[in-house]
């Protein structure tokens, strides 16, 4: 019992340290410009895509394709900025919060139409296989991809101290107006956030290609997962989005193993009602 | 009530005619269909306006109280036989009830948080029918065959009821909505949208006023629900209890505008012609050509009309005397 329950919290690291990524990437939008990008998951699923095609066309292993999916995402999310989003950013709030619907549908679909509803694998990753330690099981490729969105979150934070851009992006996630007096582009900040945010969605679906199935309608729980996170993590925080990724991960684990695993999705929104009827503003918001 | 004038009650008159003399004139199924279809999701974006158009709740789970509707009386008609008009009002209890339910704890909820606490809400409402074997789970329901009359809702040889039918469903929101917007909580209502602290502050119980906006649309949302099972005649939660539903009736009240009467009406009109055809046109194939068409026109509303079509037509006009 006591072991079978390690393994479930080891499971759970290693899934709430991806979404504690997916999520990072969302909250840092939704910090800056206030826009809830429902199609974020969407841009997981590219990701994923991205590698599985460097994969199957360049015998490219999802390790070496994360810098193509981090770069390539980088330019959609600009241009999903600078000729959708931007656009609507005068316009009503309800208009703010449908457009990305549109994304979403649309990519999805796009998707669907090139490359078929089908569900696709990588075979032979550069990592396979587990670790046996003790009696708790360790899948290689899991612990990598959790690691690695560590050591990338780790990477965001620091960023968003110590340089100067990352500082002018947190002057405008703490008020737009006095930022842009102080002389900071907030035009130029937008783009780059909503550039950096999927960025680091592309990388997290590197990752997960590695031992996740690969279809268009990937991205829709991982969406609506990540928006738990964030919104459980509090407005527009890093630290919080984090936290509240790894607490998702034991929810949907151990509640799925002591539970029933087909409620194991239901618990995390549950989780999060509750959560925000205590805490309308979040963890740490 | 707002000032009618008689130009405005003369065409509102002329276009009810038309609608009643239109079943009489088109032959085919396919006309009627759609025809259902602009009335039933108009309804429904009506009765979301209440709660998101004045009230600023933007709910994108109404999909959750459409199934609980269609599910409460296909329930109570499959498994003891009751009567489908009792199933619509109970229903309608159940559908507001599950309203206060969720209303409760989100009754300080905002904006985003909002969104994200009815989309939740309506997962959880979907992965629950999904797996609740009394409802027959992922497997849903089929609507046993009655005969064909109005007391058994339920009609074979002709779509004509059934267009009448969702009609006067459609009519009879637009009537709660007008009463809900002209009474004293509509103007609540829309202080609170304006200023949720503010409407606090001037002493509006602003907790029991957006839950009453919610349990209202919650019913009416179940009644188009229960239309739907009776006219589908199968449901199981993939058909009536997911995300795209939800969105398309939000983006029905935006085309035609939020927080206006007929906006819903009018962006309905507009929306379903051109998502039905295009899904019978070129859907077929599951090549996802129809809903990348779809996905580019919310993008193209969101952008070019944010602010609904009814207000550019009554800019255009409408309201000259």
């Amino acid at each position: 019992m006591a072991d079978q329950l390690l393994q479930q919290i080891v499971n759970s690291l290693l899934i709430g340290s991806v979404y504690a990524l997916v999520a990072i990437g969302l909250t840092l939008i939704w910090g800056v410009m206030n826009v809830l990008n429902f199609a974020h998951g969407d841009f997981l699923m590219l990701g994923m895509f991205i590698a599985f095609w460097c994969y199957t066309l360049f015998k490219m292993d999802p390790l070496l394709s994360i810098p193509v999916c981090a770069a390539l995402l980088f330019l959609l999310g600009v241009g999903v900025y600078r000729f959708i989003i931007s656009k609507v950013m005068k316009g009503p709030g309800l208009a703010q919060l449908v457009v990305t619907f549109g994304v979403s549908i649309f990519l999805a679909n796009l998707a669907v139409m090139l490359w078929t509803p089908d569900f696709r694998l990588i075979e032979k990753p550069l990592l396979a296989g587990t670790w046996s330690l003790g009696s708790v099981q360790l899948s290689i490729p899991k612990f990598v991809a959790s690691v690695g969105s560590v050591v990338v979150s780790a990477a965001v934070f620091l960023f968003l101290k110590k340089t100067r851009t990352g500082k002018a992006i947190l002057a405008v996630e703490m008020n737009r107006d006095a930022a842009l007096l102080m002389g900071i582009n907030t035009e130029r900040i937008n783009s780059l956030s909503f550039g950096i945010g999927s960025a680091l969605v592309g990388i997290a679906g590197a990752f997960l290609s590695m031992y996740y199935y690969i279809y268009p309608q990937v991205g829709g729980l991982f969406g609506l997962i990540s928006f738990c996170i964030v919104a459980l993590g509090g407005f527009g925080s890093i630290e919080g989005a984090f936290i509240a990724g790894i607490l998702i991960g034991l929810v949907q684990t151990l509640g799925g193993y002591f539970f029933d695993p087909a409620y194991k999705y239901a618990l995390v929104f549950l989780v999060y009602l509750i959560t925000v009827w205590i805490r309308p503003q979040g963890l740490m918001g | 009530m707002p000032k009618i004038t008689a130009r405005q009650a003369f065409v509102a008159a002329a276009v009810l005619v038309l609608l009643a003399l239109y079943p009489l004139a088109v032959r085919g199924s396919f006309p009627m269909h759609l025809m259902i279809m602009v009335f039933l999701f108009a309804m429904l974006g009506v009765s979301w306006n209440i709660m998101g158009g004045y009230a600023g709740m933007f709910s994108f789970g109404q999909a959750a109280f459409f199934g609980i509707g269609a599910y409460t009386s296909s329930f109570l008609l499959t498994a003891h036989g009751v009567n489908p008009w009792i199933g619509l009002l109970a229903g309608g209890v159940v559908a507001a009830a599950a309203a206060a339910l969720i209303g409760i704890p989100c009754s300080n909820l905002r904006g985003h948080y909002f969104a994200i606490a009815s989309i939740a809400f309506a997962e959880i409402v979907r992965i629950h029918f999904n797996n609740w074997k009394l409802i027959g789970a992922a497997e849903g329901l089929t609507i046993p065959m009655q005969d064909e009359s109005l007391r058994n809702f339920m009609f074979h040889s002709s779509k004509a009821p059934y267009y009448y039918i969702i009609l006067s469903f459609l009519l009879l929101s637009l009537g709660v909505c007008s009463w809900v917007t002209t009474s004293r909580m509509g103007f609540y209502l829309r202080a609170i949208k304006e200023g949720h602290d503010v409407a606090k502050v001037l002493g509006i119980d602003v907790v029991r006023y957006r839950l009453a906006a919610i349990m209202i649309s919650a019913f009416l949302t179940a009644m188009a629900g229960t239309f739907y099972a009776q006219y589908i005649l199968y449901l199981d939660p993939e058909s009536v209890l997911i995300l795209p539903i939800s969105v398309q009736i939000v983006l029905v009240s935006m085309l035609g505008g939020a927080g206006s009467v007929m906006g819903p009406v009018v962006g309905a009109a507009i929306l379903l012609p051109i998502s039905e055809v295009t899904r019978v046109k070129l859907g077929f194939k599951g090549s996802g050509l129809d809903m990348i068409i779809y996905g580019t026109l919310i993008m193209l509303i969101s952008v070019y009309q944010p602010q609904g079509v009814w207000g550019l037509l009554q800019r255009l006009g409408w309201k000259k005397k």
